[in-house]
């Protein structure tokens, strides 16, 4: 009933006020460059999502919605030019799509209060809502992928991995080291052996660490890999003959264009994913219906269901669902970023709500809150089949190791705050 | 025999694969550098742009597909064919000689007698408008490379070699992983450097070209056209360029950041010198092996791992204190 009249109140304002500006949310994207393979789905899926908002519903709340562009070829200078360069057009919610662009925009978008969302990437330990107010990385971070390798790892192993080898391959960035902290404690805590083979960008060339896994045997491989690093890598791992079900990689190291140039050697690869596969979800016919039939898509059309897509797509809902939500908060459709982070930091997306966007299963359901803006942490599992070329989900979005992870925020969020004289603001 | 001695044999054997891949890209700039004195900053492009349309006629895929689309409304991608390897190879060379005349043609041929900076800065506008160019022809998305050069036989092989592995554990109780596209791209630079000195040596358009080399006024004087003479030899880096693009596509699918194998390239260019050939692949070779064996011995137990890209550099950088023109470079006496 609160719903309705909220909607009510929304609708009125709407027809009783002036003209109203778009609704805009910035893509800090990159189709050039050596990343762009990855970055064009996942721009794709972004823009396609609110253009088919616009399409099909008129906007969020009846005001259009807006997405600009700007390049970044997943380079940090270029990155932060583009923050600058956007940040003056009422921005809601930047997603810079890249944990070094992150790190510099943390204090930039603190100082101008502006929020921004970095899903599954980022500075993990912004998951404490208490010290980064402007920033978001729900439903999951690397802290929860390096929980989730560990935790299927257990799965398969009977809860026993004392004395198994365990390799991290990682890019050679902020990005690739993100998970080491994590695996050190879980490795004290479960008693497994870890070793780091770090790839430097772009990842073209990895004999070395493949040749050290040749000799050292780990049992298992996970890596933390982005752009041609992935490829190379599986690659890599078919040419050794290290068993592909015991390689798992991180949610960007998980898409079919990693895995499709190893052809057939590449079956039976796993990789964490916070979002399902695939598109058989209503939510699809709407996009073919609204949004690539009408000629108004960002890309042809051959991307959609892939998973950078999919996580594009992921990233749009929730960001609009949080503009719903702050609309809702603040009574007006007329938002601007301030009431924006109060929408995201009261975001909460149940099994209803899915269902009503067409994405039911899409990813889990969770809510955010003043101190935990990193969501449930939830991770599930895909795996590569490759003979019929498609990821298939094999466990359900399962929890990870908070008793692990939390401290490590904890502590990390601290040491920012002590650093920035940042005081408790959660009650 | 110690295990640490039998791994160091692996590591170097590895490396000496390695660097003749790195080879394969620094041949395309020496070709061009001792030509014409250009330091070619596009030749990574080249070989991303050549090894694109090798993908993109294999397929089938319309070129600038999406321009097309975007201006006509139509719905255009492949024109529903697939093209033997060989032809496409073929035909992936005709584009490249047309690419190399219309960089003589329209950007080099209006900078004869510029300074080498300009000339370089030249080729860093080149680099940049021929990734725009490939993106725009074939589209951003990884494409799989799979040559088969007589049908479902003759393809490109990838994986373990299985003799090796047996030999060495034989001999020594460890089996050494040697990559059978590495053994394939050492048989195909070996081909390449023996037909490009063969050219040279026994051809009377390679003795032009080792004239132009020499002295460009001289080569005039005699009748040598120079417009002619640097087609062909941007052609020549674009055949390297090809041959380079296959073997790195073949490893990690073609994608943007085959352009960034240049950078692989100018160690071995340092070290080897910017006028020899065989200073390529000699470069090529002790910068394979020595960033590799660095790595195994020092990098990877002491400091951390991920140091081949910067001890390249470093290796070149102290044989260039003792030897600026590079092993094999020519040097250069510039008297009052």
């Amino acid at each position: 009933m609160k719903m309705k009249l909220t909607t009510l109140a929304l609708g009125a304002a709407l027809a009783a006020g002036p003209a109203l500006a778009d609704l805009t949310f910035p893509d800090l994207s990159y189709r050039t460059g050596a990343y762009a393979a990855g970055g064009i789905p996942f721009s794709d899926g972004y823009s396609d999502y609110f253009t088919l908002l616009n399409e099909r519903d008129g906007g969020i709340g009846g005001v259009k919605t807006r997405v600009i562009e700007c390049e970044t070829a997943y380079n940090t200078e270029k990155g932060v030019e583009c923050y600058e360069a956007t940040k003056g057009e009422n921005p809601l919610v930047y997603q810079p799509l890249s944990t070094g662009i992150t790190y510099q925009l943390i204090p930039k978008v603190s100082a101008d209060g502006i929020p921004m969302h970095t899903m599954g990437y980022g500075r993990t330990s912004a998951a404490n809502g208490d010290t980064f107010k402007w920033v978001f990385n729900y439903p999951a971070n690397y802290w929860n992928g390096a929980s989730g390798a560990i935790n299927h790892i257990l799965d398969i192993n009977d809860d026993d991995i004392s004395g198994k080898k365990i390799a991290l391959v990682y890019h050679n960035s902020a990005f690739g080291k993100e998970p080491i902290r994590t695996l050190e404690e879980l490795a004290k805590k479960h008693g497994f052996e870890l070793s780091l083979l770090p790839v430097d960008h772009p990842g073209q060339e990895q004999k070395s660490q493949w040749l050290q896994i040749r000799r050292d045997r780990p049992d298992y491989v996970i890596m933390y890999g982005w752009g041609v690093m992935n490829q190379v890598a599986i690659q890599e791992a078919a040419n050794i003959r290290f068993p592909m079900e015991n390689f798992i990689g991180i949610w960007w190291s998980g898409a079919e264009i990693d895995v499709l140039p190893a052809g057939d050697k590449a079956n039976g690869y796993k990789a964490l994913s916070l979002t399902a596969v695939g598109d058989d979800f209503p939510v699809y016919d709407d996009l073919r219906k609204y949004v690539l039939e009408t000629g108004k898509a960002a890309g042809n059309g051959d991307q959609l269901g892939t998973v950078p897509y999919n996580r594009g797509l992921y990233a749009a809902m929730l960001a609009a669902e949080a503009a719903k939500t702050a609309q809702e908060i603040h009574g007006t459709p007329d938002i601007n970023a301030a009431m924006m982070r109060d929408g995201m930091e009261a975001l909460e997306l149940t099994e209803e709500k899915m269902e009503a966007l067409g994405m039911a299963g899409f990813g889990p359901t969770f809510s955010v809150s003043c101190r935990n803006h990193g969501g449930p942490g939830l991770v599930g599992v895909t795996q590569w089949d490759a003979s019929a070329k498609q990821w298939n989900l094999i466990s359900e979005f399962a929890p990870t190791d908070m008793d692990v992870i939390q401290p490590l925020i904890d502590a990390d969020s601290a040491a920012y705050a002590a650093e920035n004289n940042l005081e408790s603001r959660c009650e | 025999m110690s295990e640490q001695f039998v791994f160091a044999l692996e590591v170097t054997l590895n490396g000496l694969m390695a660097g003749v891949l790195y080879a394969l890209v620094a041949l395309g700039f020496v070709l061009i550098y001792k030509a014409s004195g250009i330091f070619n900053f596009a030749q990574g492009v080249m070989a991303l742009f050549a090894a694109m349309t090798l993908v993109g006629i294999m397929d089938g895929q319309v070129p600038f597909s999406h321009l097309i689309n975007a201006i006509f409304g139509t719905d255009l991608h492949y024109f529903g064919w697939n093209v033997p390897a060989l032809l496409a190879i073929a035909l992936t060379v005709c584009v490249m000689v047309l690419l190399a005349w219309c960089v003589q043609r329209f950007v080099f041929r209006h900078l004869v007698g510029q300074e080498p900076i300009i000339l370089f800065m030249a080729t860093i506008g080149l680099a940049y408008f021929l990734e725009g160019v490939a993106d725009l022809m074939w589209g951003s998305e990884i494409k799989t490379l799979n040559i088969c050069l007589f049908g479902e036989s003759g393809c490109l092989p990838q994986g373990i070699n299985e003799t090796i592995d047996a030999v060495t554990y034989e001999w020594f109780g460890y089996g050494f992983f040697i990559d059978n596209l590495d053994i394939t791209a050492t048989i195909v630079a070996a081909i390449l450097v023996v037909a490009l000195i063969a050219f040279s040596q026994y051809t009377k358009q390679g003795r032009a070209l080792r004239a132009v080399a020499d002295d460009h006024q001289a080569a005039l004087s005699v009748g040598i056209s120079l417009n002619f003479i640097w087609v062909l030899v941007w052609s020549l880096a674009g055949f390297v360029a090809l041959v380079a693009g296959i073997m790195w596509g073949a490893k990690s699918g073609v994608q943007f950041s085959l352009s960034l194998i240049a950078l692989k390239a100018l160690p071995v260019l340092m070290l080897g010198g910017f006028t020899s050939i065989p200073g390529a692949i000699v470069g090529g070779l002790i910068i394979g092996v020595g960033e590799k064996l660095f790595e195994f011995a020092i990098g990877a137990p002491f400091l951390g791992g991920a140091t081949e890209n910067w001890f390249a550099y470093v290796l070149a950088l102290v044989f260039l204190v003792f030897r600026p023109q590079g092993l094999f470079g020519e040097k250069i006496i510039e008297r009052v």
